[in-house]
Order: structure tokens, then C-alpha cells, then sequence
């Protein structure tokens, strides 16, 4: 087993699970996907998308259906975990309840046979990484959920491993100990530079974290890219749905020209940028809350008519429902207050109005 | 002032609901005990350890502990020790485990006069296993498994197996698996998630399990009546007891022995329960390496 | 931390991986073979015991010379079955009622509440369920005796209860814990009493409980031997101490006639079992003492 790897290569991973009925359906769905060293990835989708189960498969705790996994020129989906030597954090912690937080730390040194004299200061230097120096002798069910998470993490990165898996480390923690344990995570992958997946539904975790983020959706990957990229130029409609493209309008497709698509339908009349082939007539036109401002446009260019449905303030902005004659729904966040029953004219930039086939969901 | 005696009167009647419970419980069970151990030691109406004095000098009592534990140990470290990696190997949730435990359930319910019975048409010297193993030219002649000590031995483990297997099972399927797929992403083969994770939360189980495993086969007696050789060899200290009642009438003595009886059971239990932590007093709490 | 310090996961060990598998499934072969040896043995000791129960005669061959059903018949007559199966439905019954009645409203205070002694009145009703029961049966006989219930249906039926009311608040104290209470302060704040919010609220919810409880009860106090025998009269014996003498006398009668009154008490037995298995867990028949199950 290496100690470091220039790369780690999923070669159309996939996993079938047996459905009621005695179908099989595929949890991961020919996952490829090469990640290198130092780089921390994010596996981004909904619950139950399979990126948990794409987890457990690199971790070597399911055996793949198909496909296989490559670190370097070795095949490694062929070994057990323990033989893998990759440190993995799970959801719910998974610290042995009956050991101690130095016990447990100090597990998987001693499962490798590592010197009890090495073993001492490569604990406490792994504990002074996650800040529970004083800790040592505590059980796990003395410390809390911050706490025990922080255990965790010590405990898969004192083997030193040249892959890290985390498992939704953070869901079972309060916001505001999310938001901190998120900054440490960062801080440590700095300090180690070791690749590290991470596997995640929070899209606000995934673009701070990650240098790459894999969107998943129906066990398929729907697009690999920088946080900025998946961020502003989502590839299909599912990941746009998914980043934050609250507003989805499903229009006639008017005009189609240089990649730019003039629709429309009701009341509203826009010009988008086309990110995918159209087909039919239809298509949806997908905007973010943030990006739709209020006024006109650029001579009266891809502006909507409204009335102020509903408000919520949220302090720096409130999130507007504007409600426009032909019934079409538009959720805009605004900082210039509105009041509710005003009439307000709103417009996007043709950039930032993405057009997409028609998925048939709402 | 009235609203908070309302307040907590409801609270308080509430808690009327466990006194025919707990009444019942120390009419029927604590003062029949404290009777029992009052009388026995009052044979003639004077407090004195005559009985005990008599159950240890009788042959025909004192040696009946040692029949009993020559017994009920055996029978209970097989149940345990057998049971255990059976239920360890069983602990995943498939169509064996749910057949198994379904199919063990069987014996439990029969009781061991049934056991008994069925033991005696199938062990005896002409049931089914005798002719086979004739058969088989793998023993000659009729076997004797029937009316002595391997009799009695044989149905304590019928009975009491599938009373520890699941017993073991149900702690063993309390443990998060996620443990050990933890400790397997750390390094650890089969064999040390075992030794390091599950036996150490298992101490505690398992200790239980044979404590009461031990104590229900410490007691036996229908079956070392039926399948034993009552008048000698097994003649075990519940059966004492028993004639001490209902054949001398000596309630006395036979509280006596009663008594006796639960403190021999009280005594092992005391100390499987003091090696159990004596056990894992050193590795689960703060060592240093 | 450098690369270098990076540790080498635990190698394979002594044994090649192939001699590892090897040695795992014939680990594995020696502990199904133990269990099915274990099956198989008792199973055929079942059979043994229903081919001998309709055998004319059988005298150690594999199979019987001749069958017939008369042996059922003779042991309904000879053992006085109708009166004996009537004596059991009425312990039974009676334990099971009397158990829920006051096991239930005493299962509801420990879960629900807490006050002095609630430790040690718990341990007092685990103890009927960790001592065997001929340990306290004989004290127990002893003060029947002095009340003079001892022989009668009433002695038998109270002697019962003893394990069988703590095994109801056992399977009951979980049921209840996982009802939520703010249902009863809402059952409370509309104008119920205690009586009333127990009747229309917790008891139509505690109904799989009740039911659970009820069946494992009565499969188990079928089955219990010790007590009945040590209390029993005469003409109050239930099913299992009958079979109990006239296994024992056996050398007087013929074994068919006794084989056949074992199958009947199994066919009774195993009804109320397979009943009793649909509504609940096989494994909650023995468990007794649970520990909290632990959790990372």
C-alpha cells in the first residue's frame, strides 16, 4: 500500500442493490471520477442520490457490482478496508464507546503494530490538531457531539493515510457548531494536504470546502467542476434545481440564436442562455433568487411584471415572492425593501437566466 | 395555594397505580422468602442452626450441591460457550437467523417435561439415535443416555442452548455494526474486530447470560427425576428440597435447604460477576498502552 | 506531519489470505453443522414422540408394527384430560388477566415516573423473572400451605402470577416509554382523569403491547412447571404437571398412551406458540434482562 498516490481512479464504479420485486436498481450508477493527491472533493446530490453508498465502496465496506478502483497502478477494489489504509469519519461518529478518546485515537496504530513509543506522541499531536488536548481519558459519551466529531476526525487522520473519507460529518450538529467545525475541517486539510472525500447535501458546505465538487443525483454524476462552475454554470436542470435555482419557469421557446433562446408564455417574455440542446418547444428557463434585481432592465430588456405576494425579512435582505397576472411565481431577494400588494418591475441579465430542456417536473 | 395541591394530586394518585404490583410482589414473594429463611431456623421453635447443622452432616444432603454443579457448570458453559460464536456468526439479519431463532424458540416453549419425554423415546436404549449409531456400527449395543447423568446433562443443554443463543443474539445485535466497520476502515481483520470491539461491549451481556443460564440449570428438576437416577447419581438439591416437603413434611428443612440452594446459586453468580470485571477492568477504562 | 511518517496497514499476518478463507469456512461449516445438529436432534425427538403416540406397538425397531389412534383416546380417559385441559384454560386465563391488571398500571408509574425507591421496587419485580422458580417455590408452597390455599385452583393461579406479572411490566415498560406524553398532558389539558385518559388514550394505543405481553404470558405459564407442581391439588393440575406423573409413573402404563398425552399438551402448547409468534419476536419470549443496547 502507498503512502502517497499521484492518483485515485474510479473506473465506472457501480453498485446494485436487489429492490422489492426482485429488480435490481443501481445505488451507483458508473461512477468515474479520477482525484489527486491533496485534493479535497465533495460528493454533492440529495438523500438516497447514492453518495454514501459511492463512499462505503472506495472505503472497501461494499463490494462493487462493477467497475473497479485504481490507486496509481494498483487495483484496490479487490481488498478488504482494513488493507486499504484509508481514514474514514462517519456520520454518527462511530467512536468505541468503551475506550477512551486516547484509546480510540490510537486504534488503528495499533491494529498496524505501530511502537507504543510512537504511538504516545502521534496522538497527542493529532489531538493538538483538533483542539481536545486534556481529553484523553474522557469516554465518548462524556464529550459532546462537537467534541466526539473532532475524536472522529483525529482518529482517521493520526494513521496518516493518503485518502480521507467523510461521511456527512456535520449533519448531526447544531448550526453554529456546524459552521465552526466546517472552518476546522478546512484548517486541517491546509495543515495536512491529504486528498479528502467528502460526501455532503449541503450545498453551502460543498462550495467552501471543496476544490472540486462531483453532483450527484440517481446514482449518476451529473457534473464534476469548481465550486464557481457548478455554482454559476450548472450542466442540466437537476443540479441547477439542486444549487440554488429556485426559480424554474417552463416557457414556449420562441427564438433561437448564437446559443441565446428567446422565450415565452403568459405575461413574460425572456432571453436566456442556452446551456443544453432543445428539442421541443418547451423549455425551462432556470434563475437564481440573488440574481434577479429589482427595476428595469437594459431598455426594458427581459423585464417581468408583479405584485408582491409575500416578504421575508431575513435582516441584510428579505426573499420576495413576486407574483406576476398569468400566475407564474418568482422568489427574489431583494435588499431595497418592498412592501407586500406592491407592484414592482424585476429583471434578469441574459447571462444569468440559464435556459434547459423541459424535465417534465414541476 | 389550591391550584398547586390540584396540580400535584393527579401526580401523586398516579403513582397509586404501582402499589397492587408492589404489594402483591412483597406478599407473595418477599414474605414467603423471609418466612422461609425465619423458618429455617427455627426447627423446634427456638432459633438455632440446627437444620444447617443437619444438611451438612446428612450423606443425603450436603453432597447434593456437588451433584448439582457437577450438573449445571458443564451444562452451562456448553449453552454459553457454544452459543456465542454461533450467534456471533449469526448476527446479521438473514433468512438463518430469522429461521433459527424462530426453530429454537421451539424447545423453549415445550418446557422440559416435554424435553423430557421425547427424550426418553428418542435417547433410550431402543429410540431412534440407539439404532442409528448401531446402524452405523459407530457404537455397539444399546446406548445409555437415559435415567443417569448424561440424561439430565443432555437436556439442560437442549433446553438452556436456545435460551442463551438468544439471549447472546439479542446483545450481540444491540452493538452498532458501525463500530466495527469502523474499526475495519482502521486496520482491524475479522479476528481483531471481534477481540477489540464486540467482546469487551459483550463482557457485560455475557456475563449476565451466564449468571441466569446458570441459575435456571443450577435448579433443574423434573428432568433429573425423569431422565435421571433420582435415589443417586443425580439426585440434585432441588430434589432434596422437595422431599424435605411434601414426603417428611419438614417445611423447616426444606427451607433450609431452599435457602442453601439460593446461596450456592448467589455465590457463583458473585463471582462470575467479580471475574467479569476483573476481566475488563484493565483494557476497555484508561490504559496507558 | 512529513509523508514519511505515514504507517504500512497491518500485513496479511502468518496465514496466506487462501489458507484464511479456508480456515473461515470450515469455521463456519462446524458451527451451522453444530446448530443443525442441535435441529435435527430435537426435531426427530418431537417425531419420535408423535410416531410413538398413534405406534400399536413399538420395540425398538425403526418403525412401529402397526398404527392406530386409540392411544389418544385412552389417554383423554386415563389422565382425565377434559378436566385437566379445563383447570389449565382457567389458570391460564386467570394469570393473564390478573397479570395485565395490575402489571400494566404499574409498568405506566415506572416509566413515567420517578420517586424514592423507584430502584429498588424495579429490582423487586426483575427478581421473580432472574430466580428460578423452585428456589422460591418452596417457601412459596410453604406459606400457601399456611393459608390454606395451597391445593386449590386459587393457590395454583396466585403462585403463577408471581413471574408473570413482572414479565408483563417488563414488556410493557418499553411500550409505554415510547408513547409520547405530551398525548396525555393533551388528554389532561381536555378534561380527562387518570382513569379516563388511561381508557381512551394509553389503552388503545398500549394495544399491541397488551396483546404482545398477553400471549407471551400465557405461552409461558403453560409451560411452567415448578410452581403449579409445588402448589397443585389433585384436581388442580394444569396440562404440564399432569403429563409431569404420568411420565413419571410410566413403568405402570403403556408409553404410547403417555406419548399421546405429550402430543396433545405439544399441539396445545404450539398453537398458542405459532398465535403468539405472529404478533410478536421469537427472541422476546427469553429476553429477560436487556441491557441498553449501545450506541455510537
Amino acid at each position: 500500500m502507498k503512502h502517497d498516490f499521484t492518483e485515485l481512479r474510479l473506473d465506472r464504479v457501480t453498485r446494485r442493490f436487489a429492490a422489492a420485486g426482485g429488480t435490481a436498481f443501481a445505488a451507483v450508477n458508473e461512477l468515474t471520477l479520477t482525484i489527486r493527491r491533496g485534493e479535497f472533493i465533495a460528493l454533492l446530490g440529495p438523500s438516497g442520490c447514492g453518495k454514501s453508498t459511492a463512499l462505503n465502496c472506495i472505503a472497501g465496506l461494499l463490494p462493487l457490482s462493477g467497475g473497479s478502483i485504481w490507486l496509481d497502478d494498483a487495483r484496490i477494489d479487490t481488498l478488504p478496508p482494513e488493507r486499504r489504509g484509508f481514514g474514514m469519519v462517519f456520520q454518527n461518529y462511530a467512536l468505541f464507546p468503551h475506550m477512551s478518546v486516547e484509546r480510540n485515537v490510537s486504534f488503528g496504530l495499533r491494529m498496524r503494530g505501530v511502537a507504543a513509543s510512537e504511538i504516545a506522541p502521534r496522538v497527542a499531536r493529532a489531538l493538538k490538531l483538533v483542539q481536545l488536548v486534556g481529553q484523553e481519558q474522557k469516554l465518548p459519551g462524556q464529550l459532546s457531539g462537537g467534541q466526539q466529531q473532532r475524536v472522529a476526525i483525529a482518529r482517521a487522520i493520526v494513521i496518516e493515510p493518503p485518502l480521507i473519507l467523510m461521511d456527512e460529518p456535520l449533519s448531526n450538529l447544531d448550526a453554529k457548531l456546524r459552521l465552526e467545525t466546517r472552518a476546522e475541517i478546512r484548517r486541517i486539510h491546509r495543515e495536512l494536504d491529504r486528498a479528502t472525500i467528502y460526501v455532503t447535501h449541503d450545498q453551502d458546505e460543498a462550495l467552501s470546502l471543496a476544490d472540486r465538487i462531483v453532483v450527484i443525483h440517481g446514482g449518476t454524476v451529473q457534473q464534476i467542476g469548481s465550486p464557481q462552475e457548478v455554482y454559476a454554470q450548472p450542466t442540466n436542470l437537476a443540479v441547477a434545481r439542486f444549487m440554488g435555482y429556485r426559480n424554474v419557469l417552463e416557457l414556449n421557446v420562441q427564438a433561437e440564436q448564437d446559443g441565446r433562446v428567446t422565450l415565452a408564455g403568459g405575461d413574460i417574455r425572456l432571453t436566456g442562455v442556452r446551456k443544453q440542446p432543445l428539442s421541443t418547444g418547451r423549455a425551462c428557463v432556470a434563475v437564481r433568487p440573488e440574481e434577479i434585481a429589482l427595476g428595469e432592465g437594459p431598455g426594458g430588456a427581459n423585464t417581468i411584471v408583479g405584485r408582491v405576494d409575500n416578504v421575508e425579512y431575513g435582516g441584510r435582505d428579505s426573499l420576495v415572492d413576486v407574483a406576476t397576472r398569468s400566475g407564474a411565481l418568482l422568489h427574489v431577494r431583494s435588499h431595497v425593501p418592498v412592501a407586500l400588494g406592491q407592484e414592482v418591475r424585476v429583471h434578469v441579465p441574459v447571462e444569468r437566466a440559464l435556459v434547459y430542456p423541459s424535465d417534465g417536473a414541476p | 395555594m389550591t391550584t398547586a395541591a390540584a396540580a400535584r394530586a393527579p401526580l401523586d394518585r398516579s403513582l397509586l397505580l404501582i402499589v397492587p404490583a408492589a404489594a402483591f410482589m412483597i406478599l407473595l414473594f418477599v414474605y414467603p422468602f423471609l418466612y422461609g429463611l425465619l423458618l429455617s431456623f427455627e426447627p423446634k421453635d427456638a432459633m438455632t442452626l440446627e437444620n444447617y447443622r443437619k444438611f451438612f452432616t446428612d450423606p443425603r444432603l450436603w453432597p447434593t450441591i456437588w451433584t448439582t454443579l457437577r450438573l449445571a457448570l458443564p451444562a452451562t458453559l456448553i449453552n454459553v460457550g457454544v452459543g456465542l460464536p454461533i450467534a456471533y456468526r449469526m448476527r446479521v439479519k438473514s433468512r438463518y437467523q430469522r429461521l433459527a431463532t424462530t426453530l429454537l424458540v421451539v424447545p423453549i416453549t415445550l418446557g422440559t417435561v416435554l424435553i423430557a419425554e421425547g427424550m426418553l423415546t428418542y435417547f433410550g436404549p431402543r429410540g431412534w439415535l440407539s439404532q442409528t449409531l448401531q446402524f452405523l456400527h459407530l457404537y455397539d449395543g444399546p446406548i445409555r443416555l437415559t435415567h443417569n447423568y448424561w440424561g439430565v446433562l443432555i437436556s439442560l443443554v437442549v433446553s438452556g442452548f436456545p435460551f442463551a443463543f438468544l439471549l447472546i443474539l439479542s446483545y450481540i445485535t444491540g452493538i452498532d455494526p458501525v463500530l466495527a466497520r469502523a474499526a475495519a476502515t482502521l486496520g482491524a481483520d475479522p479476528a481483531a474486530q471481534f477481540r477489540h470491539i464486540y467482546l469487551p461491549l459483550l463482557a457485560p451481556g455475557l456475563a449476565m447470560c451466564f449468571c441466569l443460564a446458570f441459575v435456571q440449570a443450577f435448579s433443574v428438576f423434573p428432568s433429573a427425576v425423569l431422565l435421571g437416577a433420582p435415589a443417586g447419581p443425580t439426585r440434585v438439591i432441588s430434589i432434596a428440597a422437595y422431599e424435605a416437603a411434601f414426603e417428611q413434611y419438614d417445611y423447616s428443612l426444606a427451607s433450609a435447604i431452599a435457602m442453601m440452594m439460593g446461596f450456592v446459586q448467589l455465590a457463583v453468580v458473585a463471582a462470575v460477576l467479580a471475574l467479569r470485571n476483573w476481566f475488563y477492568r484493565g483494557p476497555v477504562v484508561g490504559g496507558k498502552g | 506531519m512529513s509523508a514519511a511518517g505515514a504507517v504500512e496497514p497491518a500485513s496479511t499476518g502468518p496465514v496466506s489470505p487462501r489458507t484464511q478463507a479456508w480456515f473461515d469456512q470450515a469455521w463456519r461449516g462446524l458451527l451451522l453443522g453444530l446448530m443443525a445438529l442441535f435441529l435435527v436432534n430435537v426435531g426427530l425427538m418431537i417425531v419420535a414422540v408423535a410416531t410413538s403416540s398413534f405406534a400399536r406397538r413399538w420395540l425398538g425397531t425403526w418403525l412401529p408394527e402397526g398404527w392406530t389412534a386409540t392411544w389418544y383416546s385412552q389417554a383423554w380417559k386415563e389422565f382425565q384430560l377434559d378436566w385437566v385441559l379445563w383447570v389449565t384454560v382457567e389458570v391460564v386465563f386467570a394469570v393473564v388477566a390478573l397479570a395485565l391488571l395490575i402489571g400494566v398500571p404499574a409498568a405506566y408509574t415506572l416509566a413515567r415516573r420517578n420517586f424514592l425507591g423507584k430502584r429498588a421496587l424495579t429490582l423487586l419485580f426483575l427478581l421473580p423473572l432472574m430466580v428460578p422458580p423452585i428456589t422460591y417455590g418452596i417457601p412459596l408452597a410453604t406459606v400457601l400451605y399456611q393459608a390454606q390455599l395451597a391445593g386449590t385452583i386459587y393457590g395454583v393461579i396466585l403462585a403463577n402470577l408471581i413471574p408473570a406479572a413482572p414479565f408483563v411490566i417488563l414488556v410493557m415498560t418499553p411500550f409505554i416509554e415510547q408513547i409520547d406524553p405530551n398525548l396525555e398532558s393533551a388528554a389532561r389539558v381536555f378534561g380527562a382523569n387518570t382513569a379516563r385518559m388511561f381508557w381512551h388514550v394509553l389503552v388503545p394505543l398500549l394495544a399491541p403491547g397488551i396483546l404482545a405481553a398477553s400471549l407471551l404470558v400465557l405461552v409461558r405459564t403453560i409451560a411452567l412447571f415448578e410452581l403449579t407442581f409445588l402448589t397443585a391439588g389433585p384436581d388442580s393440575q394444569t396440562l404440564v404437571v399432569a403429563l409431569y406423573y404420568a411420565v413419571f409413573a410410566a413403568g405402570v402404563r403403556a408409553p404410547q398412551s403417555v406419548d399421546a398425552m405429550a402430543m396433545i399438551y405439544m399441539g396445545v402448547t404450539l398453537i398458542w406458540l405459532l398465535i403468539a409468534l405472529r404478533f410478536v419476536n421469537p427472541t422476546q419470549l427469553v429476553s429477560r434482562v436487556k441491557e441498553q443496547p449501545l450506541r455510537a
